[in-house]
């Protein structure tokens, strides 16, 4: 395969009709005669539903219907779609609550009615009778009871390796911390929205506004409705971000989908804010208490991490996810002989969590890093040689870390972690960086940098499966069974497709979300696109392009070996008449297309640096960061530009975590952060400039073009490095514990 | 995120609005000038007026205008007229340096001065210009015209002294002594964000000593007003460090601090402390 579009910058397809205002998000779906859905969320933490009169609301003009649980009640709760523990299912969340609420903004019934206006003005005057229960607002508390015969621990994750207690008695000196994330998530700039609608004719089941897993979801929704698999089908439009939280199943999905069962009308539901950021998955809140053993250089002899895990008031499709990606990928770019964790799974009366960006991992990576500037300072190295020392070397490459997540088993594909440490030192200009800080600091000013790496994953199988058809009528398409959520996706997978086909990169359409296009898929997320769609698609192009060749040997009288397909023509090597691709497909009964698929046990393991430089007003506790720089290895970039846009991206995010984003609750359980000027989102003026440096030092032997995901390294290690550069500003060692560094907060410190 | 429903009303001129005002008020009749908080509060259904009167076509009220002695701004004037330098004297200058802490562009657009000074939320920097620079409000009403001082105005947090039929038609400040200096400084968790702390200072400097200052602070208590501690502090000092840290300590240790879930009272009496400081630092230069 020759790389003309491979590695280029070239422009997104997807822009036109986003720039130019085009574009269709869930909420321009519009159906003739549609009602709208909308919820009644509970005010109550916890407590005991006495009653739900929906008289008033009924009785309002241009009002359908009101549902309660009775309603609904033979909807099962919804189902696991990754890490599901037989443990965990009790603790499913219903699609509406019966008996107990359990967190505010759970959805206790839903109104139907003509337009949005009506519906809100309904819902104001559906009555609810709620017992307040006590509520359980903190998971590291001693563990409650969620219900007769249930705690509020369901599960503990274990995992391990090596001898711990050896590695303890025989350490030169123990390393201890306490460290905490808050609880924040992603918020993409287009809310949820769910339109369904039934066709009888076709006896369909339409679902518009699907994102991130169009299948899984479709299997599922069919399955909880009891329905063929094949009478429902998923459709995406452009989606406005997804960082995980987006798409997945969720209480409102399966109930405009049963009403447009019911009702026979098209229900249209489009969150608001405030629903937003009290109804959608959160993510993050973990407490860790952690420990290394160390010898006398400050080597890792073994690391104990326990933790608790704040998952509010349900399991959602993400079980036991993020805790187990905590547990399993601590251990990072390191070499750590005796492992354990223990994450305690714990509910609380609030907002249900999933996976958000670097699920697992952002919480790790702060609390690893953290450790790691700790044994920095136990031992007196700094924090560069301290990384040096631990780091894995490249000849341990494929290292096996002897743990296990996402069933799969992690094996370190490829890596050379201290070469990419020196270039992201080199890009900040580390010496001069230090001293320059050393001598502000010397006039007073609280100045400081810090470094962290990571390991990420990416590119989860077990497999993806691809269509390419030349039409007939010119151009090429490629069927997908992933989704885009805004990243890039049709670029990236036309630019594999054009260079192993041979046509232009523009001339592709790349079909993606949706159900009845192709029969299986696995979405996006766990950024795995690229990898598992993009080999998939290489594969299917190459046996497309020999497919043609062979054809248009025939037709053009010659032997396949002498034809090449240059810019969807096929053409004579050294000269002579040509033909387009589209008249070889015209020639074909059967037309010309190919399918194949690509299956991968395993997954593929980016790494990264970041170097961040920042300053401390001492006064006021505000931080601001000067200077920041992103070291990424990802095997091969596909498309450059878009992989810095996916790394310029979660840096943002990254940074609300660190320092802005936190969903805060009184001890009733009352949420606090529900519009945007409680819940504080980095803007343009506080997400400073920064260096971006992608790498390919390490391809990953398991695909041929080397490819590993982009889409988690911006986001995952900013809260170590910013906390790590705070520290350095203000003097004090190991200062910073609790994320996000609020002003408040860091003042205290300062005190 | 839909309002409840309500009626619009859209007068022409002030008699009209204060008509329609004086019969809607008792139904929650509200005035929509930017409507910058007012909508925002409507559509979390926070608020459900019955009726809106909506001041932005009423003749007259986009006035702006110095008789020399003081700058009235109209009910329409929005905060983006002081981008520009409204008047020749060190006023029109304060107005535009605050005023860019306000919000964001298209919030400056639409807001209004005096729909600031109605809404009277703790933080708003107009309401701190107007305490801090002893303003005059008009209010007007079918029963009549009244003026009301600064100290009289605020009533806590977005609570003020006009009565529920009362238009606020207009905003005085006196304009500054010639010399006069100014300094302002505010500390919010991001740009554009309402602030947590919030410092105005004028004074002039007479032989070398800070004479007729004023130290208004912002943010920390429920309604903005000036600190007679730190003006006792600075007046008769020489302009520099000494006399402004004495002030801004003044100013922290005299405040009773708004608390909320997000901040307590020591850390805003850290942020008085800071703004006051740094609003007088930044008036030197
Ligand atoms: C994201 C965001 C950030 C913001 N940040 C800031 C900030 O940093 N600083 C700041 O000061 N403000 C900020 N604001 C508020 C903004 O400045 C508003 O414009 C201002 O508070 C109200 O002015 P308005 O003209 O929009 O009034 P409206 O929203 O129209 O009205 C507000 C209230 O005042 C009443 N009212 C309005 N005019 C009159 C009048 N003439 N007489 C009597 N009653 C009247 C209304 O009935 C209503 O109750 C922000 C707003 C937003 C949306």
């Amino acid at each position: 395969m020759t790389e003309k579009f491979v590695g280029r910058s070239v422009p997104r397809l997807e822009d036109r009709p986003l720039l130019t205002g085009q574009g269709k998000f869930a909420a321009d779906v519009c159906f003739r005669g549609q009602w709208t859905m909308r919820v009644v969320r509970s005010p109550i933490a916890h407590g005991t539903i006495k009653s739900i009169d929906a008289s008033a609301a009924l009785a309002l003009p241009g009002v359908h219907a009101v549902w309660t649980a009775d309603d609904v009640a033979h909807i099962p709760p919804i189902p696991f779609r990754l890490t599901g523990l037989k443990a965990l299912e009790p603790y499913r969340q219903p699609v509406l609550a019966s008996n107990t609420v359990r967190y505010v903004g759970e959805p206790v019934a839903v109104v139907f009615a003509d337009d949005q206006y009506v519906a809100e003005d309904a819902a104001d005057l559906v009555e609810l009778d709620i017992e307040p229960l006590p509520a359980l607002t903190d998971a590291t508390d001693e563990a409650g009871i969620y219900e007769a015969g249930l705690t509020t621990e369901p599960s503990v994750v274990r995992k391990g390796y090596g001898d711990i207690d050896v590695a303890f008695r025989n350490a030169h000196a123990v390393v201890s911390l306490e460290l905490s994330v808050g609880r924040h998530t992603g918020v993409p700039m287009e809310t949820r929205g769910a339109i369904a609608r039934y066709d009888a004719a076709r006896d369909v089941l339409e679902m518009h506004g699907a994102a991130k897993v169009p299948h899984w979801n479709r299997d599922t929704m069919a399955k909880m409705l009891g329905r063929k698999r094949d009478s429902v089908q998923l459709y995406e439009g452009h989606v406005g971000g997804g960082f995980g939280i987006r798409g997945e199943i969720y209480p409102e999905d399966v109930l405009v989908c049963a009403a447009a069962l019911k009702f026979k009308k098209p229900i249209k539901w489009i969150e608001d804010r405030r629903e937003h950021l009290i109804a959608a998955n959160h993510s993050r809140q973990q407490r860790h208490k952690i420990r290394a053993a160390i010898d006398a250089d400050g080597l890792i002899l073994g690391i104990d991490n326990e933790f608790f895990h704040d998952n509010g008031a349900y399991m959602r499709t993400h079980a036991a996810t993020v805790p187990d990606l905590a547990a399993a990928m601590l251990p990072g770019p390191y070499k750590v002989p005796a492992y354990r964790a223990v994450g305690h799974i714990r509910l609380t009366n609030k907002t249900p969590c999933g996976t958000y960006r670097a699920p697992g991992r952002y919480e790790s990576t702060f609390v690893r890093e953290r450790l790691l500037d700790a044994i920095a300072a136990k031992v007196g190295v700094d924090t560069v040689e301290i990384r040096r020392r631990n780091l894995i070397g490249k000849t341990a490459m494929p290292y096996t870390l002897g743990l296990e997540t996402l069933g799969t088993h992690i094996v370190y594909d490829s890596g050379d972690y201290a070469r990419l440490l020196d270039k992201a030192l080199a890009a900040a200009d580390w010496p001069k960086l230090q001293t320059d800080l050393r001598a502000r600091r010397a006039k007073g000013e609280k100045v400081g940098c810090g470094v962290a790496m990571f390991v990420e994953k990416s590119g989860l199988g077990p497999f993806d499966t691809v269509r390419v058809e030349v039409k007939a009528t010119g151009g090429v398409e490629v069927i997908t069974g992933v989704a885009s959520i805004g990243q890039g996706v049709e670029t990236v997978i036309a630019q594999i497709c054009a260079d192993a086909l041979g046509v232009d990169y523009k001339t592709i359409n790349v079909i993606h979300g949706q159900t009845d296009r192709i029969d299986k898929g696995m979405g996006a997320f766990a950024s795995r696109v690229t990898v598992m769609c993009g080999e998939a698609t290489r594969l299917a192009a190459t046996k497309l392009r020999d497919k043609a060749l062979n054809h248009a040997a025939q037709l053009m009288q010659t032997s396949a070996d002498r034809l090449d397909i240059i810019d969807g023509d096929v053409v004579r090597i050294g000269g002579g008449p040509s033909m387009p691709l589209s008249e070889v497909a015209r020639a074909l009964p059967e037309g010309l297309n190919a399918e194949d698929t690509f299956e991968s046990a395993h997954m593929v393991y980016p790494y990264g640096v970041h170097v961040a430089a920042v300053r401390v007003d001492p006064e006021t506790g505000g931080v601001a960061i000067e200077r920041y720089v992103m070291a990424y290895d990802i095997g091969k970039a596909v498309n450059p530009k878009l992989v810095e846009g996916q790394i310029a991206g979660g840096l943002a995010q990254g940074i609300g975590g660190a320092l802005l984003e936190e969903f805060l609750y009184d001890d009733s359980g009352e949420p606090l952060s529900v519009t945007f000027a409680d819940y504080l989102m980095p803007t343009a003026h506080e997400v400073p400039p920064s260096t971006i440096l992608i790498t390919e030092d390490a391809p990953s032997p398991l695909n041929p073009l080397g490819l590993k995901g982009a889409g988690e390294g911006g986001t995952n290690p900013v809260g170590a490095v910013i906390a790590s550069a705070i520290d350095d500003a203000i003097g004090i060692p190991g200062a910073v514990t609790v994320l996000p560094v609020t002003p408040q907060r860091l003042k205290a410190l300062l005190k | 995120m839909k309002p409840a429903p309500f009626i619009r009303h859209v007068p022409k001129t002030l008699d009209e609005a204060l008509k329609v005002l004086a019969e809607v008020a008792p139904e929650d009749g509200r005035i929509l000038a930017g409507g910058q908080s007012l909508v925002p509060i409507m559509a979390f259904r926070l608020a459900k007026p019955a009726h809106l009167v909506d001041i932005n076509e009423v003749e007259g009220l986009d006035r702006l205008h110095s008789d020399g002695k003081t700058l009235s701004i109209g009910a329409r004037v929005r905060h983006g007229a002081f981008h520009k330098n409204v008047v020749d004297n060190p006023l029109g200058k304060l107005l535009t340096f605050v005023g860019h802490h306000i919000a964001h562009y298209p919030i400056r657009m639409r807001g209004t001065f005096c729909g600031s000074l109605a809404h009277a939320d703790p933080s708003s920097e107009w309401c701190l210009v107007s305490a801090t620079l002893d303003a005059t409000m008009i209010a007007k009403s079918a029963r009549g015209e009244r003026t009301i001082k600064a100290t009289d105005y605020f009533q806590g947090i977005m609570s003020t002294a006009l009565a529920e039929d009362e238009l606020l038609a207009e905003v005085r400040l006196p304009l500054l002594a010639a010399d006069a200096k100014f300094g302002f400084n505010e500390f919010s968790r991001r740009a554009g964000d309402f602030a947590m702390s919030a410092s105005l200072v004028t004074y002039t400097v007479k032989n070398g000593k800070i004479a007729d200052a004023h130290v208004g602070v912002g943010g920390a208590e429920p309604s903005p007003r000036r600190i007679a501690e730190a003006e006792t502090a600075l007046n008769g000092q020489t302009p520099g460090d000494a006399a402004f840290r004495a002030a801004a300590e003044a100013a922290a240790s005299a405040i009773e601090p708004l608390e909320d879930h997000q901040t307590t009272g020591e850390y805003r009496r850290d942020l008085v402390r800071a703004v006051v400081r740094r609003a007088l630092e930044n008036s030197q230069s």
